[in-house]
């Protein structure tokens, strides 16, 4: 054809999600996973600001070896309502539930999940099950540990552990719902031509996550019915004193908690592919080797509970497996760490608060990794286990890890959320704050471990009292640097610059819609690439001369 | 055309429910895999006190049971196929039966639940047995009436479901042309069905073995 | 009259590790080391490749971004990557192995183990030696001594945890866990509660007194004289009744207890177990779970009828007939 095809330059239409209704009724009754993505990421924010209170507190009181401001009892059901809320009701949903509901249609091309309905209903049961855990707090509090083992939460404790039990089992039947949506999305409603190996890497990451929350939590649900069976009525396969088997219960609970921490971690991965990536300008290195990396973790995941066991009487030889089976597991964390540093050589870099956070990511979920091979290993387990050791080392994965990739994806896709910027140099700085004073925290609390100082503990040896203050000094820095985004990203909804189609230059399919995104995602159907994040760093620097 | 256009006849031709049913039964498939989990440790434990106890459940009712939900699981398939096949009268009484099927197994396994508590046999409380084991016989009639009550609430929720199918179907709701909903209840019901399928010999036959 | 505590405050090293005061805490200590080796080296190559790549392609950078041809590269990038899967994989092995080999040679006590019970409680720690001395939150050995806690709860899980010992076992309920050392360096090692227990979890300390010799010879002479453990166990073997079976003049068909007492019995299924604390506690609890070879079962349970410490002293008299004979009254070898 000799005649060139003109584009019909089309205005661009009108309406987004947003302003798709302003009502109450039109939020509480939406099935737009847009909506119900913004509606939990509130309520868990609510959640984040309630745990994260109960830190505070406690990290204040543990200034002084000797009692402060509180007692043992108020203590012990702050670390309870901290475990349970930050684990239950922020960062299992966190990710999964905000960014992935909002990004998973949009990743795919698709103009909804699966299931809208089954989405809302999801959101209502989360919210049911949280409610059962603020009322447990208002009735008094639970003091047997976010752990709940028994008999200590069966027999001795007389908090109000079946409130608490209540609402966790209730959230975990959101959790299996949410997870339900992706896999069916994931599966059905993939865009023509958009095959396995062109998803990003988040898909990946939370369709792995999916497959983990429908299969883990159901045991979870299930265990938690029998221990407030065995509350209730006084009887169940747990109780050591009518032959039953309190190690029972450990086995149990840890099927579901440990594959619990890559539901927490496996979708921060798929946020720092994401930003990385967009910020090197350069395509994953390893795509398909990172894809199955998301894979064998989510699969060898459940097949490691039992290294929370090996002090607790559990026979030698199901340690030495599950040891092997724990080192086996780090590798393909190590692979994604390596690839991700790879990712950075020949792009060309820019340094934007997504990018600070993402880096920070991987070097605190780097010293959480390797943490992690001292407690897989038997013979320094048996010194280190419920020491601060393992506090700091789960801190790493889940607030190091999972919430500093929380914050980068928050601040990546927030323009596109809501069709605004924040303040480049405040949400830097605040990504630094943030790095900086989660170290401090949280680093002095690995020598507290290797000097012998017990996890959950009121009262503490004086020896240990300045680590102990580095710690709270720390936890205060980190906590203004968590005040810092909630402060400018309330600021940037009304005032942010607005922003066009894609700010950052990405390539993934939901950059290619409008900010905000019309309510069905996309005006016309979105171009599918050739081959995921089709970066290309000379072409990048050439633009910018 | 427009985009939503396409994805919305996408969606008429690919069952996202059916794969969303299929995802929600290995979900379930965990949820009784832990009951049978704490099952075999216990029974590994107290190998037998599980064999005596199991003496004391009534095998009769049990049989039947099995007999009248293996039978309720060839009606609800036989129902979707009539439906599918068109004959829409036969595919609402083979529902109906499968509905009856149903609600005689609760009422049997009632009735079952009836003489156990009459005999003692709830694990807290007054406990009839008295043996050298009672500990793990207790254990045993624990992990009796936690499976067959956790069968019981899922086949109820079948049986709504049925229920609800036998009214859309008599109402002409669904048709030949739209049996989705039908298939997928049948599909359901026979997952509860399966699960007495392991529950019956591991409850029932301990001291035949 | 100054009370130590008001004393000038103790001033402490910001950090310090403590001590390895057994031959098993200082081979962990060098596991540890080299764990902590690799770790600080693979943490630094990664910080420092971060760092490098983010200067040097910084975005405006005037540098070769040319990538190889995406054959060529898909080669070598398979190449590095399987380096890294292999190398990793190699360390951990090694980690895996050394780890697992301390913990494994390490597991059982020595047969000359000196034998002492614990019993946990919320929230303190009562220990039993076999001559009978108790003592509260606090624990006396003899240095070079290789010691073993039979160790138990009344209520809930507790752990027993010495860091100088570089060791720890968690305390069940219902059931017995045997953690040994031998320290081989005198001193007072702080023991802590490492199990969440409840309200006073983080008072439930004590002390461990590692005692040369003579002072540990001095201090138990120092107690008062009361009867041992095996010696209030003889004690209870008659008052419930287990000498009318058990005893070498019974006429009930009933096996004897002299001289099995760490042996391997056979049991009537076929099978054999250990003799020793934990089964000398389950039989007595549940006598039906596991039946000698050779005999019926005509042992009521004894299961809510005996307490911790009944079964304690029962556990220490049949343990002090390892070295009797059957036909020896009982009791005569404790005079």
């Amino acid at each position: 054809m000799s005649t060139a095809i003109v584009e019909p330059t089309l205005p661009e239409p009108e309406g987004n999600y947003l302003e798709n209704g302003y009502s109450l009724r039109s939020w509480l009754t939406t099935t737009d996973h847009k909506r119900i993505a913004i509606l939990y990421a509130v309520t868990i924010t609510a959640f984040f600001f309630m745990g994260g209170t109960a830190a505070t507190l406690m990290r204040l009181e543990l200034i002084s070896p000797t009692p402060l401001i509180m007692g043992a009892e108020t203590y012990n059901k702050l670390f309870t309502a901290h475990g349970v809320i930050m684990v239950w009701f922020f960062l299992i949903p966190s990710i999964p539930a905000t960014l992935g509901n909002f990004l998973i249609p949009m990743m795919v091309g698709a103009k909804d999940v699966a299931l809208p309905r089954v989405n809302l209903l999801s959101w209502y049961i989360f919210v049911l099950g949280g409610m059962f855990v603020i009322v447990t707090l208002i009735a008094g509090g639970i003091d047997t540990g976010w752990t709940f083992y028994v008999p200590l939460s069966t027999r001795y404790s007389d908090t109000q552990v079946v409130y608490g039990v209540v609402g966790i089992f209730i959230a975990g039947f959101s959790s299996i719902l949410t997870g339900l949506n992706f896999i069916v999305t994931v599966h059905r409603l993939r865009a023509p031509g958009l095959t396995w190996f062109k998803l990003p890497l988040f898909v990946w990451a939370i369709y792995a996550t999916s497959i983990i929350l429908v299969l883990a939590t159901p045991v979870l649900a299930m265990t938690l019915v029998l221990l407030a069976m065995q509350r209730v009525f006084g009887l169940v396969i747990f109780d050591e004193l009518l032959c039953g088997d309190p190690i029972l219960f450990q086995h149990m609970f840890w099927f579901y908690s440990h594959p619990a921490v890559y539901i927490m971690v496996l979708p921060a991965m798929g946020v720092a592919s994401e930003v990385i990536s967009c910020f090197a300008r350069k395509p994953v290195f390893g795509y398909r080797t990172m894809a199955y990396a998301i894979a064998a973790i989510a699969a060898f995941g459940f097949m490691v509970w039992g290294h929370h066991l090996f002090v607790a009487g559990q026979s030698l030889y199901a340690s030495l497996v599950f040891s092997f089976l724990s080192y086996v597991v780090a590798i393909p964390s190590a692979i994604k760490v390596f690839n991700w540093t790879a990712t950075l050589y020949k792009g060309s870099i820019t340094f934007e608060a997504p990018m600070l956070y993402a880096l920070g990511f991987v070097g605190l979920f780097l010293i959480g990794g390797l943490t992690g091979l001292y407690l897989a290993s038997l013979a320094l387990d048996a010194n280190l286990s419920d020491t601060y050791f393992v506090v700091a080392h789960f801190h790493y994965i889940m607030v190091g890890g999972s919430v500093m990739a929380y914050f980068a994806g928050i601040h990546f896709w927030w323009p596109k959320i809501t069709g605004r910027m924040y303040p480049e140099s405040w949400s830097r700085l605040a990504a630094i704050v943030i790095f900086i004073g989660f170290n401090l925290t949280f680093f002095p609390q690995f020598i507290l471990g290797l000097e012998g100082m017990p996890r959950r503990y009121f009262e503490y040896a004086p020896q240990f009292q300045f680590l102990n203050i580095l710690s709270s000094a720390g936890a205060s820095i980190l906590a203004a640097g968590y005040a810092l985004p909630v402060l400018y990203l309330t600021w940037s909804i009304r005032h942010g610059p607005h922003v066009g189609r894609n700010p950052w230059g990405a390539k993934g399919l939901e950059w290619q819609t409008r900010s905000p995104p019309p309510v069905e995602n996309f005006d016309v159907p979105p171009r599918i690439p050739e081959r995921p994040y089709d970066y290309d760093p000379e072409a990048e620097e050439a633009k910018r001369k | 055309m427009s985009v939503n256009a396409d994805l919305a006849g996408r969606r008429a031709n690919d069952s996202e429910s059916e794969v969303g049913l299929w995802v929600f039964l290995a979900s379930e498939v965990m949820f009784f895999g832990l009951l049978f989990y704490g099952y075999t440790i216990t029974r590994m434990a107290h190998p037998q006190a599980f064999a005596i106890a199991s003496a004391h459940t009534d095998v009769l009712l049990g049989s039947l049971n099995a007999l009248v939900i293996f039978t309720s699981s060839l009606t609800v398939a036989l129902a979707a196929r009539s439906l599918r096949l068109g004959a829409q009268r036969a595919s609402f009484w083979l529902l109906a039966v499968t509905l009856t099927l149903g609600v005689l197994f609760l009422a049997i396994k009632c009735y079952e639940y009836y003489g156990d508590i009459d005999k003692h046999l709830v694990p807290w409380g007054d406990f009839a047995l008295h043996g050298p084991l009672a500990g793990g016989e207790r254990m045993f009639f624990f992990m009796y009436f936690v499976m067959t009550g956790a069968h019981a609430i899922h086949l109820t929720v079948g049986l709504g479901l049925l229920a609800f199918m036998l009214a859309g179907v008599g109402r002409g709701a669904y048709t030949q042309k739209n049996t989705e909903a039908v298939e997928l209840t049948a599909l359901y019901w026979a997952v509860v069905d399966t699960v007495w399928i392991f529950l019956y010999p591991i409850l029932y036959l301990v001291h035949r073995s | 009259m100054a009370l130590p505590n008001s004393a000038a405050p103790v001033s402490y090293p910001l950090v310090s590790l403590p001590v390895a005061a057994t031959p098993y805490a200082e081979k962990v200590e060098g596991l540890f080391w080299a764990v902590t080796g690799v770790c600080t080296l693979v943490t630094l190559g990664i910080a420092v490749a971060m760092t490098y790549f983010c200067f040097r392609y910084r975005s405006g950078a005037e540098v070769d971004r040319t990538l190889p041809d995406l054959a060529a590269g898909k080669s070598r990038s398979r190449r590095i990557e399987a380096t890294w899967i292999a190398v990793p994989f190699a360390f951990f092995l090694i980690f895996f192995a050394w780890g697992a080999k301390l913990y494994y040679v390490y597991d059982d006590p020595p047969d000359n183990a000196l034998q002492i019970f614990v019993t946990a409680k919320q929230w303190m720690w009562k220990v039993e030696h076999a001559d009978g001395r108790r003592e509260i939150n606090e624990l006396h050995v003899p240095v070079d001594q290789p010691v073993k806690l039979v160790m138990t709860s009344q209520d809930v899980i507790h752990d027993f945890y010495v860091p100088a010992f570089r060791e720890k076992r968690d305390i069940l309920p219902g059931r017995y866990t045997v953690l040994w050392f031998e320290p081989t360096l005198a001193g007072v090692y702080p023991l802590r509660c490492d199990e969440f227990c409840g309200t006073g979890h983080s008072m439930m300390t004590g002390r461990v007194y590692v005692m040369s010799r003579e002072a540990y010879s001095r201090w138990l002479a120092s107690g008062s004289q009361a009867p041992s453990l095996a010696r209030l166990g003889f004690d209870r073997f008659r008052e419930l009744g287990c000498s009318g079976c058990h005893g070498p003049s019974s006429r009930i068909h009933a096996p004897s207890l002299a001289g099995v007492y760490g042996q391997m019995v056979p049991l009537s299924d076929g099978s054999f177990v250990r003799f020793d604390d934990g089964y000398i506690r389950d039989s007595i609890l549940q006598p039906a779970r596991q039946i000698a070879a050779g005999y019926s079962n005509d042992m009521p349970p004894f299961a809510g009828r005996v307490s911790e410490q009944d079964l304690l002293e029962l556990t220490a008299y049949i343990r002090s007939l390892a070295n009797t004979s059957p036909d020896v009254p009982q009791g005569n070898h404790l005079q």
